[in-house]
């Protein structure tokens, strides 16, 4: 009997194992041109108490890419969106982001975290060199400060600089008609809380500058009880009353409130109450609260706006908030950019992205301009208002003025050293 | 520091009784978290890290017994039955089990409990908070006392916590019942070989710790907002005041609990930057003063 041999040596081997390496290293291109994929990546926060608005964040960017994809995709490629849990911690975020690009394959990050997330995102846009696009940090050094920019790397939310000057001239119209000069502030203890209210108050000065704020309430972020907070404001009689407090702290707040009949006693301009994250969950909404917008469906006033409020809330039986509109913003851009572009490449889609303007049911006359100089969104609908405790909440919108905010964001980049 | 706003104030009624029922209110729902906190480690000599879960449990059973009934009398009783129930369960099914052991192995399951808590939560009531909102009854001006501004929903909160603290010191204090407890809180051999069922005694303290979180969280649901996860916070006060009472002391309990709500109140005028930090102060001087708490006792 003989042995037969196998033809097997050890040249084959070497041969089928360099085919073998490089049909892996080659599998994503053959699979993304053959299958027609891309991936994005989407770190956001799905677990927590800022779960609802992640979830939130997560729902309209679904929304958006079945259209995208339905219309044909992103330069033909069909859009997988990868979405991870960051639990609302920074170094969860970053370690999420870059696992989405180095293990998951994602080409383009969706960066839906809040701003101490989003800041830890940006470094891993910046080392992994991909395409990332800021959705809900408001912190405006992200984009403002120049050290921090990136070319890849753009903000497609609204930022606390643009909210403080449209706030700050609402309210001096209203301090002025009904001559407010005492004020007081009671925003939570943190970077955000601190901030916005130092930015909103300079902006109120600016416009007023006789007013004197006799008192400050910073309680605790998520603090439960407000009882503390509300003597305080009784016992310093203000006659108008800042607050930043956002989410169920807002929402607690004027529960508390209520039963002191705390809010037919001075004028309140509480900023994030506007969404319908705190407007469906307050049981009795005092009428008369001024509000800058986060998310409503009536404002822009337009059928654009309300149709898309109405397919979110047919899709998943809840309202969206604002970071939803951001979301799907970002998703528009995307497809937008990359019909222009004809390519999914990310220096391609940034070099386009630079200055892009699209038709938005969320801009201020219909459209959203991705500002080239600081790659950050602009001309989107900001405005404040007065509530009222049944849909549509608040009713009427005193839309901000794009070109104030365009001098003054000037100025207060010199002031700060950004220009 | 605004030392002359807190003078101001003390040398003002109206502000007085208004500074003085918020510190009230902050104090009587610590209470009730903390006394049953305070009774579980005196009769079982357990720390229940998931007590502020309780008190979550509680809130969200109230939302929903509310949202069905539109009584809010059976609410509370309610949501105070239905966390009872659950901490009988839970202490039989699992608590029983760490008796005796090492307090890292208790932690750990209560830990792991805390997490499974907040997540059923998550399941059944979903993860985005919820408010309740303030019953038709007292959706009323508040009243003025001597100047001071005092919502009446406060004042029946005070006044059933009140109620539901006399009742405990009666059982407690005057009840064949307390007296059983009392003893196994001191022996529990002995009082098992005096045939007393200790498992049964131990689930129905357990089960009194869970009724009064549940009461508080029901107490506490028509003005703060309810989330997954609500009771970590109240559960750091209630051991402050627990710490401070004195382990195992419910009428300690009671002191520090109005003793921290009015150094809230007080304090958020004079040291509006400082007034969590006032609460620790009063922790720290107080355990320096007395090692064992306002009201405990040396063991052994």
């Amino acid at each position: 009997m003989t042995r037969r041999r196998i033809g097997f040596d050890r040249r084959t081997l070497l041969t089928g194992a360099a085919v073998t390496t490089v049909g892996m290293l080659a599998a994503p291109m053959v699979a993304r041109s053959q299958g027609k994929l891309i991936k994005i990546g989407m770190p956001t926060i799905l677990s927590g108490r800022v779960a609802q608005l992640g979830n939130s964040s997560r729902n309209a960017a679904i929304m958006e890419v079945e259209k995208v994809n339905a219309a044909g995709g992103l330069a033909g490629l069909q859009i997988d969106l990868v979405v991870r849990d960051s639990k609302g911690q920074p170094q969860e975020a970053a370690r999420v982001a870059r696992e989405l690009v180095n293990s998951d394959g994602c080409e383009i990050l969706i960066d839906a975290e809040a701003s101490s997330g989003a800041f830890a995102v940006h470094e891993v846009a910046r080392d992994l060199s991909v395409l990332c696009l800021h959705t809900n940090s408001e912190t405006s050094s992200l984009s403002a400060d120049p050290k921090l920019r990136l070319p890849h790397v753009f903000r497609v939310c609204r930022q606390g600089i643009h909210d403080a000057i449209v706030g700050g001239a609402y309210a001096a119209n209203v301090a002025k008609t009904r001559n407010l000069t005492k004020w007081m502030t009671a925003s939570p203890d943190y970077a955000y809380g601190r901030d916005t209210t130092a930015e909103y108050m300079e902006y109120v000065k600016h416009f007023k500058p006789d007013i004197e704020i006799v008192g400050e309430s910073w309680p605790k972020l998520f603090q439960p009880d407000y009882t503390e907070v509300v003597t305080k404001i009784l016992q310093t009689k203000p006659q108008a009353l800042y607050s930043a407090l956002w989410g169920g702290d807002i929402t607690a707040f004027i529960d508390q409130g209520n039963i002191y009949a705390l809010f037919g006693q001075m004028e309140t301009f509480a900023v994030n109450l506007a969404d319908y994250t705190a407007l469906t969950a307050v049981k009795n909404l005092p009428q008369g609260i001024h509000s800058g917008n986060r998310y409503i469906k009536t404002f822009p006033k337009t059928a654009d706006n309300a149709a898309w409020a109405d397919a979110y809330r047919a899709k998943y039986h809840d309202y969206p908030t604002n970071w939803s509109w951001q979301n799907a913003t970002a998703v528009h851009f995307l497809a937008a950019a990359a019909k222009k572009a004809n390519s999914t490449d990310g220096k391609k889609l940034a070099e386009v992205l630079k200055g892009l303007t699209i038709t938005s049911p969320f801009g201020a006359d219909g459209k959203v301009t991705l500002r080239a100089e600081d790659q950050t969104l602009v001309g989107y609908a900001v405005g404040w208002g007065t509530t009222i405790p049944v849909e549509p909440y608040v009713p009427e919108m005193t839309p901000g003025d794009w070109n104030q905010i365009f001098a003054l964001e000037t100025e207060w980049k010199k002031k700060k050293g950004f220009i | 520091m605004d030392i002359a706003a807190l003078v101001s104030c003390l040398s003002s009624p109206a502000c007085i009784v208004t500074q003085a029922t918020g510190g009230l209110i902050v104090g009587m729902l610590l209470f009730l978290v903390a006394a049953g906190l305070t009774l579980i480690f005196g009769v079982l000599k357990v720390v229940n890290f998931t007590h502020g879960s309780f008190y979550m449990l509680g809130a969200y059973f109230a939302l929903t017994i509310f949202n069905f009934t539109g009584n809010y009398t059976l609410t509370v009783f309610g949501a105070g039955v239905a966390t009872a129930l659950v901490g009988l369960v839970f202490e039989r099914v699992f608590i029983s089990r760490v008796y005796g052991q090492n307090v890292l192995m208790q932690l750990l399951v209560c830990y792991g409990f805390i997490l499974i808590f907040d997540d059923v939560v998550k399941i059944l009531w979903g993860p985005e908070f919820k408010s309740m909102g303030m019953p038709p009854a007292f959706q009323v001006p508040p009243i003025f006392i001597a100047g001071g501004v005092v919502p009446p929903f406060y004042l029946f909160l005070v006044g059933v916590t009140i109620l539901i603290g006399l009742t405990l010191w009666l059982v407690i204090d005057k009840t064949r019942l307390g007296k059983t407890v009392r003893a196994a809180a001191h022996n529990p051999n002995m009082v098992a070989a005096l045939g007393i069922n200790t498992g049964v005694l131990y689930g129905l303290v357990f089960a009194t710790g869970g009724l009064l979180a549940g009461f508080a969280g029901a107490l506490a649901a028509p003005v703060r907002s309810l989330t997954p996860g609500m009771g970590f916070s109240i559960l750091i006060e209630s051991f402050i005041v627990t710490v401070i009472g004195g382990m195992g002391s419910i009428v300690g309990a009671f002191v520090a609990a109005i003793t921290i709500g009015l150094i809230r109140s007080f304090g958020s005028l004079g040291f509006p930057l400082f007034t969590e930090g006032l609460m620790y102060v009063f922790m720290v001087v107080v355990l320096i003063a007395k090692p064992t708490g306002l009201f405990g006792r040396e063991v052994g």
